[in-house]
């Protein structure tokens, strides 16, 4: 520590960070350039495999109810089964197997929410102290991660559609949250509730919560783009990936934010707190009414 | 007290002194310091109802000194900085300054609102004692009267604030409230334009909040302190009500002196008040406003609910059809008239109504002072129990989304049964609790005529098994002894053919036929001097019918 | 009621006399414990007899008072310590984790305080005060007949005296002269506000639509609420959409910006063409299936805005109105009696415009609407 503290004020110093950084610059940006040449002849073959992966991943779960061709099925009396897959995009099929909704396993109403099957499950535990064990559950994720990227790159191979947002576009620190506040107030909070805590539907069909840390940044912004299920869309032209962004810093901003005033009664407004004050408020009160209006204790007089 | 009393000090003294010299004061002291009390836990609960509203006004003077009830428009630039840059109003941005700049502040908003959830549910509670227990009987109808109108008070002033603080939640309050009076025929447009000052939800000048404000800080405040004050007085006056008891007659009134048990008590349930309502304010959130945002005409929340003792005019709302009249060029709509004045209307004035109805029904014109055990008076407690569910049932309609969410039950279904239920419900509810009363009776009956299971088992020397009873104390007896039994039916007509006052005409028949509902079932409960030694173990339901053929 | 007088009769009944019950056999349920709600048994002692305290008890009932009394001292030394002290470290409490820290304890203490105080009088009162249980009369609250026939010829005379029965003109030109005093507050609260006139008839749309028509262009452009973004007929074509808008310029040329959104505030819905109802297709106010709906509900006047693109319902999160986008927000649910009034829509240079206000009054509904 010494060390570096001395050398910092060597003359030379500054020019040696600034040579440093640039270096840095060109190895980060020579890893983000797609690679010409040999590179790219590998690259089709890779790539060539993986769509291969994609399908066969397809028709190992997708494809009973999707289709063959992900035309989508329909029933006796031509009441659809299951949509058409063809146009969704990469963003659809990222959505509904990350979080587990497809493969559906009964269709009720709505599809809840769940663990993704294992082909899938990209947020399996890997912080294991034995290395062995930390290792394969690693092999796991990484193999689940790219199952995921073949199958949405097969889906969208099939008809396009909307693609996976990147990592800068969902960055909750990038977003503004009091306009993503306002716009999450106007268009979302009227199913979602006002801090996103989930509400009711027709139907049977729900809001789903949005307030808890499992859904993603990723998740958050692929529902809106491609309105899964009852949800409405909210393309990129409605919606500005920037307005996306917004909304979802105001959502994780908000989850994150602590409850200055205690225990947050599930964030769903009065009718918790009508309840709290009534079972703990009146409740407590009531305890202490009967223990100041009860007999005196006996054992106290004077016998 | 049984040591011989010390002289009182010269300070207390000297300023007795002092007031008795200018004012008499001593005559009063004299004669109600040791006033007696009755105790029991829930004459406890008006108190709560007490305690809660001098903690609004503390709490509520602490936020006027920061609040601003300005509708006018301002950018937020301030602590919670997720609302940086928001547009919004005075009000809301001061709300937001109390809660995250003065210290102290959002624990003063939240024992406030705490203490108006407690306040309501006090009051809720302390009414449904006094109408279980008859206390409302002669001579405290007038007590009664102004509980009710309290407990109006008190929703309007709830409402009031609710709104104030100019949040979405609030402002979707009011733009209901707007939506309600323009529904009201005739004068509604008028009345939502007059409150208002012009169009939702900023009028011409932005005079709604300060006009809310104004109610809610000095009109309403004040006529419930003064209505607050008549109803203590009143009580005091007349005595509190006793719960039956070998103690307690229609004479004499038994219990600690008000100085100092009594005052020490009452002092020790006002530091509970306030300990329970900063305990609930300290542990848990209420009415968190920088979550709800700044109104927004545009904006709406899942679940938009308003404070508990609104949720009946919002599940009467929502499970109302769709009725809507259209004819001679005017609109009527039953789809919010009704529900905004059928329910509260039902029950309010069903309330108001009731000491008197029964007073007329039952021909008791005398004053009770020891209250009737709810089992006593089936009728009356049977519609309590409708009433409440009734009552309940609107509630919960209030929050069907949140039910249908939480519990996993389809939106419309929820609608569906409540819209059933909110007829069935009562009725169910009134045949229930009365057979349950009188079972009750009979089983009291049978406790006086056979005396209490002792356990013990005896073998008779035919070798027949039966419990042996023993006499039930007399504390218990005088309790179960407090019931007065219904008196035999006067005959419509007396021998020489004139019909008993009272009995002529439509009226006098409903009454005679209200009459002989009230007291149609009664089981008589009578000491008649005689304990079963050895009864062989039954039920009491035959002790009961037993008993009836005997009295008949 | 039978009054029960014998109160007189002192004496616990606890253990009970001889000739009363044995001991209960343990396990048999007790009719009597059920109902001791009533703190029963006391006798009322002779005025002015206390109760004698077992000395050792209650010393140590006085340490646990006094204790808990020097507990709520000390929570009130804290809350002010805490707030002299603490709480106003670097410039004052700003923000979401001080004003956590600082209710957690301004609160902590000052619960700690009430309830320790409170505590300790309820011992007090029930463990060291002596005060036995009195017997008072409740006196009849009526006056007797005496005084009452005195005090109503008292009444009499003073009417007489004042001659208001006498003089039947004088007390008629009292009430005269007090009934129109009684209405002039009622004059006086005119002001409040401006009458409804066409008020609730139209919305923003209207004049923006009106304006735009004098410049020669078919409507008024859709802005999205929040962004202010104007929406392209391409925007939104994406089938299952819905957004908020409101007419462009609202918040510029308007004299009440918030009460003019607060009527004009429109859902924009992107409903599968095929779906649409006949009636609807006939208005022929859609563009390709973009469809444009008041968003205040026409029952009490929420916003009605969760749109299922499943279902094609929209549904009011107050009171569960629903109504069918594709016809036309026909009211397929719950209590609102009308349709949302629909907006008509077309395009214009590629942009979404309205051609026209609502053909009816928004929002809920009123006596004059018909």
């Amino acid at each position: 520590m010494k060390r570096f503290t001395a050398w910092r004020r060597r003359p030379w110093a500054g020019y040696a960070v600034v040579l440093a950084a640039l270096a840095a610059i060109g190895a980060i940006y020579a890893g983000f350039t797609p690679q010409n040449g040999r590179a790219e002849a590998a690259g089709i073959a890779q790539a060539q495999e993986d769509l291969e992966n994609g399908r066969q991943l397809y028709n190992k779960n997708c494809a009973s109810c999707h289709g063959q061709n992900a035309e989508g099925t329909k029933d006796a009396n031509g009441k659809p089964l299951a949509p058409s897959l063809l146009g969704v995009g990469a963003a659809s099929v990222d959505f509904q197997v990350s979080t587990g909704r497809m493969p559906a396993m009964n269709p009720g109403a709505q599809m809840p929410r769940k663990r993704p099957i294992p082909e899938f499950d990209v947020n399996i535990k890997t912080d294991y102290h034995d290395p062995e064990q930390r290792e394969a559950a690693e092999k796991k994720k990484a193999q689940a991660e790219k199952n995921l990227a073949d199958l949405r790159a097969y889906i969208a191979s099939l008809g396009g559609g909307p693609a996976v947002p990147t990592a800068d576009q969902v960055d909750p620190d990038k977003g503004d949250a009091a306009v993503g506040g306002k716009l999450f107030r106007t268009n979302c909070a009227q199913c979602h509730n006002f801090v996103g805590s989930g509400g009711a539907l027709t139907g049977g069909k729900y809001a789903p919560p949005l307030d808890s840390d499992d859904v993603t940044p990723t998740q958050i912004y692929e529902a809106m783009l491609t309105g899964p299920q009852a949800m409405p869309v909210f393309n990129d032209t409605t919606l500005t990936p920037e307005n996306k962004r917004d909304i979802i810093a105001y959502l994780v901003k908000t989850r994150e934010e602590p409850n200055p005033g205690g225990n947050g009664l599930g964030r769903i407004g009065p009718v918790s707190e009508g309840l709290a004050g009534w079972l703990i408020g009146l409740g407590l009160l009531v305890l202490a009414a009967m223990w100041i209006t009860a007999k005196k204790p006996k054992k106290l007089k004077k016998s | 007290m049984s040591q011989t009393a010390p002289a009182a000090p010269k300070a207390v003294e000297g300023s007795l002194n002092f007031l008795d010299d200018r004012l008499g004061s001593t005559n009063f002291f004299k004669r109600n310091a040791r006033k007696a009390f009755p105790d029991h836990w829930s004459f406890m609960l008006g108190e709560i109802a007490l305690y809660s509203f001098v903690i609004l006004l503390l709490t509520g003077t602490f936020l006027t000194l920061w609040f601003k009830p300005s509708m006018h428009e301002v950018i937020y630039e301030g602590s919670y900085t997720k609302l940086n840059g928001v547009k919004m109003s005075e009000a809301y941005a001061s709300a937001l300054h109390i809660s995250f700049d003065v210290r102290g502040g959002l624990l003063m908003r939240q024992i406030h609102h705490w203490a108006a959830v407690l306040f309501m549910a006090a009051i809720m509670a302390h009414m449904l004692r006094v109408f279980f227990t008859g206390a409302y009987r002669k001579p405290r109808e007038l007590n009664w009267l102004i509980g009710i109108v309290l407990f109006t008070l008190g929703m309007v002033e709830g409402l009031f604030g609710y709104s104030l603080p100019d949040d979405l939640l609030s402002g979707t309050g009011l733009r209901i409230t707007q939506g309600v009076l323009e529904a009201v025929p005739l004068v509604g447009t008028y009345g939502y334009m007059f409150l208002f000052g012009g169009e939702f939800p900023e009028g011409n000048h932005g005079d709604l909040i300060p006009r809310l404000f104004t109610l809610h800080v000095l009109l309403i405040p004040g006529v419930i302190l003064a209505l607050v004050t008549a109803h203590m007085m009143i009580m005091w006056h007349q005595k509190h009500t006793a719960m039956p008891s070998r103690n307690q007659s229609e004479k004499q009134v038994y219990g600690y002196p008000f100085y100092p048990v009594f005052m020490a008590k009452t002092g020790a349930f006002f530091m509970f008040t306030f300990g329970v309502t900063a305990l609930l304010s300290t542990v848990t959130q209420i009415n968190p406003i920088w979550l709800y945002g700044p109104y927004d005409p545009g904006a709406i929340s899942a679940g938009s609910q308003p404070d508990f003792y609104m949720g009946v005019l919002e599940g009467a709302l929502r499970i109302m059809p769709n009725w809507e009249i259209t004819a001679w060029g005017h609109t009527l709509s039953l789809n919010v008239l009704i529900p905004a004045t059928l329910p509260l209307g039902i029950v309010f004035g069903g309330a108001a109504a009731w000491p008197f109805l029964e007073r007329w029904v039952t021909g008791d014109n005398r004053s009770h002072h020891v209250v009737e055990r709810p089992r006593n008076a089936p009728v009356r407690t049977g519609v309590g129990v409708a009433a409440v569910t009734f009552y309940g049932l609107l509630w919960l309609a209030g929050a069907n989304d949140v039910l249908a969410d939480k519990f996993h039950v389809e939106l419309f279904k929820t609608t569906w049964f409540f819209r059933v239920a909110i007829f069935a419900g009562p009725i169910l509810a009134y045949i229930v609790t009365k057979r349950i009363c009188l079972g009750l009776q009979r089983r009291d009956a049978a406790v006086i005529d056979h005396g209490v299971e002792s356990g013990i088992i005896v073998m008779s020397p035919e070798g027949k098994f039966s419990e042996r009873h023993v006499p039930v104390r007399e504390e218990e007896k005088a309790v179960i002894l407090s019931k007065e039994n219904a008196k035999p039916e006067a005959p419509a007509v007396d021998g020489s053919g004139i019909p008993a006052p009272g009995t002529k005409g439509p009226m006098g028949f409903l009454r005679s036929r209200l009459n002989r509902g009230w007291t149609l079932d009664d089981i008589p409960v009578e000491d008649r001097g005689h304990h079963g030694e050895h009864h062989e173990v039954e039920e009491g339901e035959r002790a009961g019918a037993e008993q009836k053929e005997l009295s008949r | 009621m039978s009054d029960n007088k014998d109160h007189s009769t002192g004496g616990e009944q606890q253990p009970r006399e001889e000739g009363g019950a044995p001991g209960r056999v343990v396990g048999t349920p007790s009719p009597a414990a059920e109902r001791r709600l009533l703190p029963e048994g006391d006798t009322a002692a002779p005025e002015g007899a206390g109760e004698e305290l077992d000395e050792q008890a209650a010393k140590r009932a006085e340490r646990v008072v006094a204790s808990l009394f020097v507990l709520a001292f000390a929570a009130s030394v804290a809350f002010i310590a805490y707030y002299i002290g603490w709480s106003g470290r670097d410039g004052g409490m700003h923000g979401i984790e001080r004003a956590r820290e600082s209710n957690l304890w301004l609160g902590g203490t000052m619960t700690l305080a009430f309830l320790a105080m409170a505590v300790g009088i309820t011992i007090w009162v029930r463990r060291l005060m002596t005060s036995q249980p009195v017997v008072q009369e409740r006196h009849e609250l009526r006056a007797d007949d005496a005084t009452r026939e005195s005090f109503a010829k008292t009444f009499l005379e003073g009417a007489q005296e004042s001659g208001i029965t006498k003089r039947p003109l004088l007390r008629r030109t009292l009430l005269l002269a007090a009934a129109p005093l009684g209405l002039a507050p009622l004059v006086l609260l005119r002001d409040l506000g401006p009458l409804p006139e066409k008020r609730l008839r139209h919305t923003y749309w209207g004049e923006a639509v009106r304006r735009a028509k004098a410049q020669g262009k078919k409507g008024v452009r859709l802005v999205v609420d929040g962004t202010n973004k104007p929406l392209k007929v391409s925007d939104f074509a994406t089938p299952g959409g819905m957004i908020t808008v409101v007419p462009e310029g609202i918040e510029e040329h308007s004299e009440h910006p918030l009460n003019e959104i607060a009527k004009a505030v429109t859902i924009l819905i992107n409903v599968p063409p095929d779906k649409m109802s006949p009636r609807m297709r006939a208005r022929g106010w859609d563009v390709n299936g973009i469809v444009a709906y008041s968003k205040i509900c026409t029952h009490v006047g929420c916003p009605a805005a969760l749109y299922e693109q499943t279902t094609h319902h929209i549904l009011c999160p107050c009171h569960q109105s629903t109504f069918d986008a594709t016809d036309a927000a026909k009211v397929v649910f719950g209590p609102a009696a009308r349709p949302l009034p629909q907006l008509p829509l077309a395009e214009e240079d590629g942009y979404l415009v309205a051609t026209g206000d609502f053909p009816e009054p928004i929002g809920p509904s009123f006596w004059e609407r018909g």
